[in-house]
């Protein structure tokens, strides 16, 4: 079995500035990703708030720091982590630091310390036929799927900015386009709200639920049904109605989940599967740090993603000693 | 067998995954490799449904057996394909 100093699961902004600090440290480090390297930020065309780069696009960005990770000599496997658990073993000069066993889907490591930097994922509707009809009709990026569907008709579904960037990105490129939403309030800014409303393509169906996707060979319709709930976010009991919406396309927009799954037998959670920890980044578990979106926090920007690295590799040096 | 590999210009994950396919192109010299930008090929897009990039089809005997979107490691790539 292979072993580092540190290993450092996920490969976007925070886990790769991890690796820089950790190897500028003089350790041994391994990055695990399991798609590829970069995270959420290679669908981003225009970056503009990165320090030093008056815009660049997500992928030049990644480009860049990817190679100062490969040059500074951090290793880099595509490997999908299924596990992490404590060993019976110390690390070396220790008699309470115990080292960690991380498990993948194609082999496994052990290390001293871990550093935790998955980010996290799309989060589905979670309705028949949602699955199917995925690159078939069913989105969850408008920006780089928008394309396919020029001059025809969408939905979004979501109420927070992220689904007005995408309607607003949309309305343009479309010939309509629906926006569901369990509440007649949005999350979203009211600038995007007022924007999108100014609009005649677009049409507003709350509040109103998914509960289907169908289709063909594509997909063809969202079913929607009425939530119940009121203006006031409470619960009241209305009958339920049901309607089916025609779209060529649905762009799902309902937030996003942490990738931590492995980790909720080895360090603490909140509950929305975000890992607890503070600014210092460490977790419950001793040898366990964080880093990045999968962290509980308020502001996720690739600059704090950054940040959290810098922060958790230096946290993950000073533990091991 | 044969992999078509969907994607346009302008979309990071696609670009993300050239490298990926050149490597798998490479390694696999008995697979024919298509990339097809669909913005140019919009027949081929329309005929196959594709409606997401990076898209991967595969091919045997000119029939899609198996189809993947999204970004992935070259090993993922391999085993859609079956090699």
């Amino acid at each position: 079995m292979r072993h580092y100093d540190i290993v450092i699961v996920g490969g976007g902004i925070a886990g790769m500035t991890a690796g820089i600090y950790a190897r500028r440290a003089g350790k041994t480090v391994l990055i695990l990703e399991s798609k590829t390297q970069g995270g959420q930020i290679i669908n981003t065309f225009d970056v503009a708030n990165w320090p030093g780069e008056e815009t660049i696009s997500g992928v030049d960005l990644i480009e860049k720091i990817y190679h100062q990770v490969n040059k500074l000599g951090v290793d880099f496997e595509y490997e999908e982590v299924t596990g992490v658990s404590q060993s019976e073993e110390f690390v070396s000069d220790s008699v309470e630091k115990r080292l960690w066993n991380v498990i993948t889907d194609d082999g496994e490591y052990s290390c001293d310390a871990i550093i935790v930097a998955t980010g996290s994922n799309e989060k589905k509707m979670g309705v028949p036929g949602e699955d199917k009809y995925i690159g078939r009709g069913v989105s969850f990026c408008a920006t780089c799927d928008g394309a396919f569907y020029k001059d025809k008709t969408v939905v979004v579904v979501g109420g927070g900015n992220t689904a007005f960037y995408d309607a607003l990105y949309l309305v343009d490129l479309c010939a309509k386009v629906y926006l569901v939403h369990r509440r007649n309030k949005f999350r979203a800014d009211n600038i995007l709200v007022d924007k999108l409303k100014a609009r005649e393509n677009v049409e507003f169906v709350t509040p109103f639920v998914p509960s289907a996707v169908k289709g063909e060979k594509k997909v063809t319709s969202l079913v929607v049904q009425s939530s119940g709930i009121d203006d006031d976010s409470k619960l009241v009991t209305v009958d339920a109605i049901t309607k089916e919406i025609e779209v060529d396309g649905v762009f799902v927009a309902v937030g996003r989940t942490p990738a931590t799954e492995f980790l909720k037998d080895v360090v603490d959670l909140d509950e929305g599967g975000y890992v607890k920890a503070g600014e210092d980044c460490k977790t419950s578990a001793p040898g366990v740090f964080v880093a990045g979106d999968c962290r509980a926090k308020d502001i996720r920007q690739l600059v704090t993603a950054a940040s959290d690295g810098a922060v958790a590799a230096t946290e993950a040096c000073r533990y091991l000693g | 067998m044969e992999l078509l590999d969907f994607y346009a210009d302008w979309c990071g994950p696609c670009q993300m995954m050239k490298s990926v396919v050149a490597e798998f192109e490479k390694a696999h010299p008995d697979v024919t490799v298509r990339s097809i930008n669909m913005d140019d090929e919009e027949e081929l897009v329309e005929k196959y449904g594709v409606s997401s990039i990076p898209c991967f089809v595969v091919l045997k005997d000119g029939e899609e057996v198996k189809r993947e979107v999204g970004v992935m490691p070259l090993k993922k790539l391999e085993k859609l394909v079956g090699v």
